[in-house]
Parts: structure tokens; sequence; C-alpha cells
């Protein structure tokens, strides 16, 4: 048996605790090794890779339209901002561009993922620390925003929404009225939760002075996102290198005086409400698309019959495929049939669509990228989420690396928690918001 | 300032060290020979430069070539908003580079991650243990000729008996 490096350094009169992989007060499975002198902790090993389940190696041994569920897994509560991490990262590569719809349904979609994982992050950081009401509260707005992502693109957490090109299918006809919900609970969430913890004794003992990162030692550790601007640092990857349309929209960037654990809380607050109005100005500016399509045409079976003796105009698709109609593909993917699917209706009923499709799905065909590397990078809902590909020309990518925000963040975790209570390692590994699906990878 | 400019200040204190510089996609690619990672880093890191974070850092094999493992740096200056990205190739007969962990702190797990998926070691690293796998994993599964499916026995339990 390897003794781990604290094994070897502890003291011989100091306490040895294993905390995780599963520990009811923390959500997760990651280990922390703890040597302590009473309460305090001492030292401390963090040990990772329980949810170990070679992303990389199965990305570099699929294509580069199978591998889209995958990077869902990632961060499972904003998984919209990991699609649109891996499908922009290609997009630089492939040289192509969204329509200016898509463009604005991206926005929305990761500013909606951002907050549900604010909300999520700061919900277990409340509830861990006994604040259940908080975590409720939290929970209910969460509810909603998954509600409205549902209702545009299917599925509540593994979306596959964002597609390289655009989007897989138009906003749902009806989604004013959830996003409206969404928007407005969300609002009156954070206006509670404000009321019950910013000046509640007990949340502010637990979390002020508590885990203090000041700016050298978060960028020495290359924090970004919420911690990095909880210690003060000013960088957004939505200011700094503006993407998609965040040029166009007003909002500004909170930031925190400490650095503690409240500095997290408060960012990611503070960012919500900031998200909120980016929401509301992409919705005013949305460009328009064609009408709701879904009820005139044929059935597709019928379709096929009828083209052998006419040309057939309109197919009613499954409402699976609702808001992908051919009409739609202008305001929701770039013109490129290299690099999309091509519209049902073709494959359907003419001899073209059908070999586009083929052409598309076939090994060794779809997607090929010319030969290079590329690196880029969103701002997700705990940092930098940036995708390292390099391609050698075929259809599968020769190398692929995610660079995942927590990561950074927990690596620093150790010294994070160093000098305090075992309490206190709760608040602070909750405002790390390590999610074992991109850390581990 | 540009990346331009850095780049040919490194080219004009590291004449022997840089390979190669070139572009791609709309970023810059600079070469360098592995000896002189640390002080190319630490030329970079310091002002006026300030490439203050180590955003990635990750390795590709490339098992056909002579220098089969390619490290890829990518570090990123605040100050500037710069993003610059270098690499070093390692032979087979060495895997051995200098540990970064002296610079960046996140240099620890992130080597660690390299050590344990491509077997690289990192000279001066102060706890180069595997990361994700188990210790007892055979192999380096990032590496190309680690066959995807490939199983491993499972590792016998542990005698309780107080080690």
């Amino acid at each position: 048996m390897m003794t781990t490096r604290i094994q070897k350094e502890a003291r011989k009169d100091t306490l040895m605790i294993n905390m995780g992989p599963s520990h009811p007060a923390m959500h997760g499975t990651i280990r922390i090794m703890l040597e302590l002198d009473g309460e305090k902790v001492l030292n401390s090993e963090v040990e990772v890779g329980y949810l170990h389940r070679g992303f990389e190696k199965t990305c570099e041994n699929k294509t580069y339209f199978n591998l889209l569920p995958y990077t869902d897994r990632l961060n499972y509560v904003s998984p919209l901002i990991n699609n649109l991490a891996y499908v922009m990262t290609m997009e630089k590569m492939l040289g192509i561009t969204s329509p200016e719809r898509a463009q604005y349904i991206r926005v929305i979609m990761s500013e909606f993922s951002r907050i549900s994982d604010h909300l999520t992050a700061l919900a277990a950081m409340t509830m861990e620390c006994g604040a259940f009401t908080v975590f409720l509260y939290y929970i209910k707005a969460r509810e909603e925003i998954w509600n409205f992502i549902e209702q545009s693109t299917g599925a509540r957490m593994t979306t596959s929404y964002i597609r390289i090109g655009g989007v897989k299918a138009d906003l749902h006809p009806d989604y004013k009225t959830l996003m409206t919900k969404a928007i407005d609970v969300t609002r009156d969430v954070l206006k509670d939760v404000r009321g019950l913890l910013d000046k509640n004794k007990i949340w502010v003992d637990r979390t002020r002075d508590v885990a203090v990162v000041d700016p050298d030692m978060a960028v020495n550790y290359g924090f970004t996102g919420p911690c990095l601007r909880a210690s003060g640092v000013n960088y957004d990857i939505r200011k700094a290198f503006p993407y998609l349309v965040y040029d166009q929209m007003d909002f500004e960037i909170p930031l925190g005086e400490k650095g503690d654990n409240f500095d997290r809380y408060m960012v990611r607050m503070n960012e919500m409400d900031q998200s909120l109005r980016i929401i509301e100005q992409a919705a005013e500016k949305l460009p328009d698309s064609p009408p709701d399509l879904t009820a005139k045409g044929f059935e597709p079976a019928d379709a096929i019959k009828a083209s052998r003796d006419q040309k057939v105009e309109g197919i009613r698709l499954s409402p699976n495929l609702q808001g992908s109609e051919k009409e739609k593909h202008a305001a929701i993917l770039a013109d490129s049939k290299k690099y999309i699917v091509p519209p049902k209706e073709d494959t359907y009923t003419n001899i073209e669509g059908l070999i586009n499709h083929f052409k598309f799905f076939m090994r060794g065909h779809g997607i090929r990228p010319p030969q290079g590397e590329v690196y880029f990078a969103v701002e997700g809902g705990s940092g930098e989420v940036g995708f390292y590909i390099v391609s050698n020309g075929t259809d599968k990518p020769y190398r692929l690396h995610l660079r995942a925000p927590c990561f950074h963040i927990v690596s620093a975790l150790e010294e994070m928690i160093q000098g305090h209570y075992i309490a206190d390692i709760i608040p602070t590994f909750g405002s790390t918001n390590m999610i074992g699906g991109e850390l581990d990878r | 300032m540009e990346n331009q400019e850095v780049i040919k200040t490194l080219q004009e204190t590291f004449p022997d060290d840089i390979l190669e510089v070139s572009e791609q996609f709309g970023d810059k690619v600079l070469s360098f020979k592995k000896s002189a990672l640390i002080p190319i880093m630490q030329f970079l890191k310091e002002k006026p430069y300030s490439y203050s974070m180590l955003l990635d850092l990750t390795c590709v094999d490339y098992p056909d070539e002579p220098q089969r493992f390619e490290m890829v740096y990518h570090v990123f200056s605040l100050s500037h908003k710069l993003k610059l990205r270098l690499k070093a190739r390692l032979g087979m007969d060495d895997l051995v580079i200098a540990s970064l962990t002296g610079l960046w702190k996140n240099a620890n797990w992130l080597e660690r991650e390299v050590f344990d998926m491509f077997g690289i070691q990192f000279t001066d690293h102060p706890d180069l243990r595997r990361l994700f796998m188990y210790d007892g994993f055979e192999g380096y599964p990032l590496r190309k000729d680690y066959p995807l499916r490939k199983q491993q026995p499972r590792i016998p339990m542990r005698k309780n008996d107080d080690d």
C-alpha cells in the first residue's frame, strides 16, 4: 500500500481523519484527508478522480458530431454552456458563424444556465450550513428555469441543444410565458434569500473571513469566474474577449473585496441579477423567425407516398423535431451543408437530401475540420470553460482536452482550509462549486 | 501590447531555444526546446509581459514521430488580455521536463494529471503521483497505444490490520 503525502508528513500526536468520498455534508465525491489538532485543520490532502470516466479518451474515439452529448455531462448543472464551449471551439476551427437569432438564443440559454449553476452552487453551500429554507427557495427558482429550458430543448439536463453552426431548434412558440415566469420567480427568490442571509449572523459568522483568497493567490492558482472576481480581479471573458453578442449587452461585472466565502456568495448573487438583465435585453433584441409551422403539411409517410407523383411542399415533422423545420433553418443554423445536419424534409423526400444526410453521418465523412489545433474558451458558471482540440483532418478529434474551471479552484482547497476549523470546510468547499463531472472528466 | 511584440523579444532573448513561431486559426503558437522551459516561463511571467496565469497545461501523443510527446502550455496575461500557447517536444528516451510548480501552484495538479495520463516525469515536482487513476493502475490511458476498451483487474481488498 502506497502512503500518501499527508501520511508521511503527519505528526505523531495529531489525529488523522477522512472526510468523504461520501459525506452527508458534502456534495460530490471527493476525499479530503485531514490532519487535525482538536478541531483545527493542520494539514490536508484532497483526492479526486472518483468520477473519472475517460471523457477525453472517449471523445478521441467519437466523431465531432457524436461527442456533443458527452459535453452535457461535464458540468451537469449548466450543460448548455459546455455545449457552447465545444461548439464555439469547433466553429473557430471551421470558420463558420451562427446566424444572429441563434446567437441571441445562445446568449439566453447560457445566461439561464449560469443562473442555474449559481443557484445550485449556493443551494448546496447554504443547505450544508443548515439553511434549508434557502436551499428550497433556490431549487424552486432552478425548477422554473429548467422548465423553460425543457420546453425549448426537450431535456432538463442533458440538452445537447447548441449545435455546430447554431442551435438544434428554434425557441418554443410559447417560450415567452415560461421565460417571464422563470425571470420573475428567480428575482423574487433572490430578494427573499437576500433578506434571509445577507445580514444573518449565523451565515455571516460562518462565511466572513473564512478561506480568504487574495488576488495573487487566486491568479497563481488559475482561478476564473466568480471565485476570481470575489478576490477582486476584474476578469470576465464576456467582457475581455466578447463572443456571440455579449458586446451589445449592457451588464456589469460584480466584484468582491476580500475573497472570502461571503464574497464568493455575494458575487454569485449579484451575477445572477446581471444575468437576468442580459436575458431581458436579449429577449428584447431577438430577431424574428418564421412563425410556428408544426400544424400544416403531410405526415412523413404520406409525404413519401405523395412524392412519387408530385413535388411535395410542407411536411409535418414529429413533435420531437419541432422548431427545426426547413423554413426555420436559415434563422437558427449557419448556411453550410458540410457542417450541419440537413433538414429532415429533404432527407425524407428527395435523393439529394438523402445523400447529404448519409454524407454527414457516414464514418469517415461528416465534419472534417482542417489540420491544426485550436483553443477557445467561454465564461462558464464557475469560470473559464475551454476546449483544446487537435485535428488531423479526419472526422474524429486527434486530441481533445477540456480546461475545467473547478479543477484549478479545487486544487487550491488544501491551502484554503488550512488553519481553519472542520466546520469551515463545509462552506469553503461549497463556495468552490466543485462539480465531479468536469473535475474528474 | 501585442503577442507579436512579446514573441519578438522572446526570440531576441532566447535565440537558440525558440524553434518555431506559427499561427493556428488566429492563435500564436511558439515551439521551444524543453531545456528552456523555466527561463522562458519566468521571463513571460514577469513584468512587463505579466503572463501571470497558467491557463492550461496538457500533452499530445504522436506515436509515429521521433519526438513523441508534445507538452502544450497556455499562459494568459491579465493586464494585457493576451493568451499565448507554447509547446515543447519530448522523446521516448527522455520523458522528463521541468516542473512549473515553482511558478504556478495549479501546475501541481495539472502536471500530476499529465503524469497520470501520459507517464511524463516532472523534475522537482513536490508530489508526483497519479491524480485520477488509482495506485496500481498499469499503463497510461491517454497514450495512443493504450486500447480504448482495455480492462484491468480489480485491485485486491486491503487487509484490515492497521497497516
